[in-house]
């Protein structure tokens, strides 16, 4: 039981980790790509390196935050321009093309030190450490000092934490996400603010729930503190409202129905390209939005926000289910709290040592996490390309 | 029929692997062998295999500080055991240097150390090797740019004939399936895995090790169409979604390669090359050999394709899919040979690459994957000549950019000219516009 416990607190730690946040914003950002315009943008991981490089230089070179935040925005702005006026005309696996292309591009340039007064900006692979840029943001918390243990009042009140509260807890809480997932696609008759009300309140439930089973620990202000947690679910939670606003706008249709066929749209006189161009940028932005947050408790480091991060957050997206709302916060929390998952189980289970049929590695541990994200990844496109939350009538993806 | 023209062809991509034998170093004299967990050595030869210097006293400093020296004989080999891990720094008694020359620093000014002595960090178990070459004391640093550009000329075309085995094998699965392969480069990658397991770890003979990588590497096509695309072709899966499915298992292997092998280096050979000079070109007997199979490969592919009957059907499917099939071509024959031929090529590719820069990773692929959708795009997608010259550019790109521009900017060079090029001419420089859509 206490192995089962442990493997949840993992599981617990990184569904709340601000960089779990972090991906889900990007991943919003690229649901606006891929899912709502069927752009094959695979340089997300590009425009979140841009907006965490002008993020943190910029406060390292002494600029306030507020600036700082809106160069790391043009930053993107300027990329998606500049990479959107040559390919959207072209056909969608040109954009695939440039787009990762130029992304790779962004980190070869971030990683060298060929070019003295750019080394010094950028600190090579090294990367810069967030310590030089985190402040102004820590100075912001109005948490105090010390730290919290997420919900109090947890397991260990009731029944001294024995082993049946546990199970039924945790009952409730699949019965709930369950739930969630039925009203999400629609499968319970239930229309508008009943719907809202429903769904918003399954979630604080669950959420509640969870943390009363699996109660974290965190210092309430320093890196990967509550106070970050805090912030960036605070902004996932904004970026979700955000998208709900753009996609129920008369722009948000007109998003889907340059997916759908794009001669239609332009036969009705729509701009394609300006709509594609629109929809590129903004999607970059909120990628930027996820650089800034991603690098914030972390280092600015270009090779770990590479292909394998834009390729991720492709995981995510499908398995929540692109063109939908909720879909990349759903979609991030599965893939980051299942790769947690089968870390944790394959170090307490599978690793030399730790049980008597142990023959992994610690190092091998990680990297049966990832062979199984790869695996993973292959046979959800194949067998549920909608995703958790997708329609399959509505999102035939082709591009 | 074919399975028969499968099977010769085959024969002729292999059978220039022969040519391999001849490349082994008759010379090497191993004089330290590293015992796993326990040793490692630190070899190298003072001055350069051709023009070997004796009488020099090599000086290794130990992390801790210590010293260690040995004097080098005719053949001016040297060879350190060490027993424990760590940075060491491999240097000379610069009085024992000839008269008038001095160490000439390494090409990488990271690995510099005090006195132009060179930094090498050694593993247990591993061999490293330490490059000690001298200069004229007097030395000028700036060699003709002249010679420099035609080196790397030479050295492009190297890598550009490498890059296009494997790329004319991406652009023919492009063109009759129209997937974009991202698990293509971690199939270079497994050939020259399977080539370390062969030949350094099974201690095959290189021919045989180089047959057995072109087979197993074709096997493994043959059975992922077989397995897994031919299926999804079925379920009528769109482009999109299987070009997500090739990604997911580039993941996949990438890290099976990590979880088997590790994530150090490995070697196929042991030894190291025997360098020649030919003119102004310094190069090695192994790039040469690896050149020769590369063009007579690319050769017989051609020609395959030009003049056999089931090349014709390829490029017939290539071009436009469902006119091929009502003209009565088996399409899924000639895709599953087109995998098979195409995965081949890309484990010989993998098998040479590792030969020529002496050593293979599990990212050495994802280093090369986007110079392959580079030299395929560049050429024309679909097109497998335009995939040929488009390698080759792009191996020019890569190896001369550097002429101009810092060194880690190379990879970002040749695909900045892929972007540009797109501007200009989106189909490639052999596609048709009419591709483009």
């Amino acid at each position: 039981m206490d192995d089962i416990q442990n493997i949840l607190g993992a599981m617990m730690r990184v569904a709340i980790d601000p960089q779990t946040a972090a991906v889900a914003i990007a991943v919003i950002g690229l649901n606006i790509h891929f899912g709502y315009t069927g752009l094959l943008n695979i340089g997300q991981s590009a425009f979140m390196l841009l907006g965490a490089y002008g993020f943190a230089i910029s406060i390292t070179q002494g600029v306030p935050m507020f600036f700082a935040i809106l160069i790391g925005l043009a930053l993107a702005l300027v990329f998606a321009l500049v990479l959107g006026v040559p390919t959207l005309k072209l056909r969608g696996d040109y954009l695939a093309i440039v787009t990762i292309s130029a992304a790779e591009i962004i980190r070869y340039v971030g990683r060298s030190v060929g070019i003295g007064w750019l080394t010094d900006l950028t600190k090579g692979a090294q990367g810069i450490p967030g310590s030089q840029y985190r402040a102004p943001f820590t100075n912001l918390s109005f948490f105090g000092d010390g730290s919290t243990t997420l919900l109090p009042f947890n397991y260990t009140d009731v029944a001294g934490g024995s082993v049946v509260v546990r199970l039924i807890g945790w009952v409730v809480v699949i019965a709930l996400i369950v739930l969630l997932v039925r009203i999400a696609r629609g499968k319970v008759a239930l229309t508008g603010a009943a719907r809202t009300g429903a769904m918003v309140g399954a979630v604080v439930v669950a959420a509640l729930l969870a943390l009363f089973l699996v109660p974290v620990t965190q210092r309430n202000t320093g890196a990967n503190g509550l106070w970050f947690t805090a912030v960036a679910w605070t902004v996932v939670g904004l970026s979700v409202l955000l998208l709900l606003g753009l996609t129920r706008s008369p722009w948000g249709r007109a998003l889907r129905g340059v997916r759908e066929d794009e001669d239609a749209m332009r036969s009705l006189g729509k701009n394609v390209f300006a709509i594609k161009m629109q929809a590129l940028v903004i999607g970059g932005l909120f990628g930027a939005l996820g650089g800034m947050m991603y690098v914030l408790p972390a280092t600015v480091q270009p090779d770990s926000m590479g292909r394998t991060l834009t390729f991720f957050c492709y995981t995510a997206l499908l398995l929540g289910g692109a063109a939908t709302i909720w879909g990349p916060v759903l979609g991030s929390l599965i893939f980051y709290v299942g790769r947690a998952f089968v870390i944790a189980v394959s170090q307490t289970y599978l690793q030399d040592g730790s049980s008597p049929i142990g023959f992994m590695s610690n190092q091998q541990t990680q990297q049966f996490a990832f062979i199984v994200v790869g695996v993973a990844l292959m046979l959800l496109v194949i067998f549920r390309p909608q995703g958790i939350l997708g329609d399959k009538r509505e999102l035939r993806f082709n591009v | 029929m074919a399975r028969g023209l499968a099977v010769t062809l085959l024969l002729v991509l292999v059978a220039p692997l022969l040519l391999l034998v001849t490349s082994r170093s008759a010379d090497a004299v191993t004089l330290c062998v590293p015992k796993k967990d326990e040793t490692a050595c630190i070899a190298g030869t003072m001055g350069s295999r051709s023009d070997p210097i004796a009488d020099v006293d090599v000086v290794l400093t130990k992390p801790d500080g210590t010293t260690e020296s040995q004097t080098t004989a005719e053949d001016g080999k040297f060879s350190f055991q060490v027993d424990a891990a760590g940075e060491y720094l491999v240097g000379v008694d610069p009085e024992t240097l000839p008269k008038g020359s001095e160490l000439r620093p390494p090409s990488n000014p990271t690995l510099e150390g005090p006195d132009g002595a060179l930094k090498v960090t050694v593993a247990l178990g591993q061999t490293r090797a330490a490059t000690l070459t001298v200069r004229a004391a007097d030395y000028d640093d700036s060699t003709s740019k002249l010679e420099e550009a035609v080196q790397s000329a030479f050295n492009g075309l190297r890598l550009g004939l490498l890059l296009a085995l494997a790329s004319v094998g991406l652009s023919l699965i492009y063109g009759t399936t129209g997937i974009s392969n991202f698990a293509h480069a971690e199939q270079v990658t497994l050939g020259g895995m399977v080539g370390y397991g062969f030949a350094n770890v099974m201690g095959l003979p290189l021919w045989l090790a180089g047959l057995l990588v072109v087979i197993v590497c074709a096997a493994t096509g043959y059975g992922q169409d077989r397995l897994l695309w031919q299926p999804l072709r079925r379920r009528g899966l769109g482009l999109t979604q299987l070009m997500i499915v090739t990604i997911g298992l580039s993941l996949a292997m990438q890290y099976a390669f990590q979880y088997f092998v590790g994530s150090r280096t490995v070697r196929v050979v042991v030894e190291s090359a025997t360098s020649v000079e030919l003119g102004p070109i310094r190069t090695t007997v192994t790039s040469l050999v690896c050149m020769a199979i590369a063009v007579v490969v690319l050769i017989a592919v051609g020609f395959a394709l030009l003049r056999t009957r089931i090349g014709r059907a390829t490029r017939a499917v290539s071009d436009n899919p469902a006119l091929a099939q009502a003209s009565g071509i088996d399409t899924d024959k000639v895709i599953r040979l087109v995998w098979t031929v195409a995965m081949g090529l890309a484990g010989l590719s993998g098998m040479l690459y590792a030969l020529v820069v002496n050593g293979i990773k599990w990212d050495t692929g994802l280093q090369i994957l986007l110079l392959l959708f580079a030299a395929v795009t560049l050429g024309g997608l679909g097109t497998a000549f335009g995939a040929l010259i488009g390698s080759i550019v792009i191996g020019l790109v890569v190896e001369m950019s550097p002429l101009v521009i810092p060194g880690d900017f190379k990879y970002a060079a040749a695909l900045l000219i892929l972007i540009l090029l797109l501007l200009v001419r989106p189909q490639g420089l052999l596609g048709r516009a009419q591709r483009v859509g």
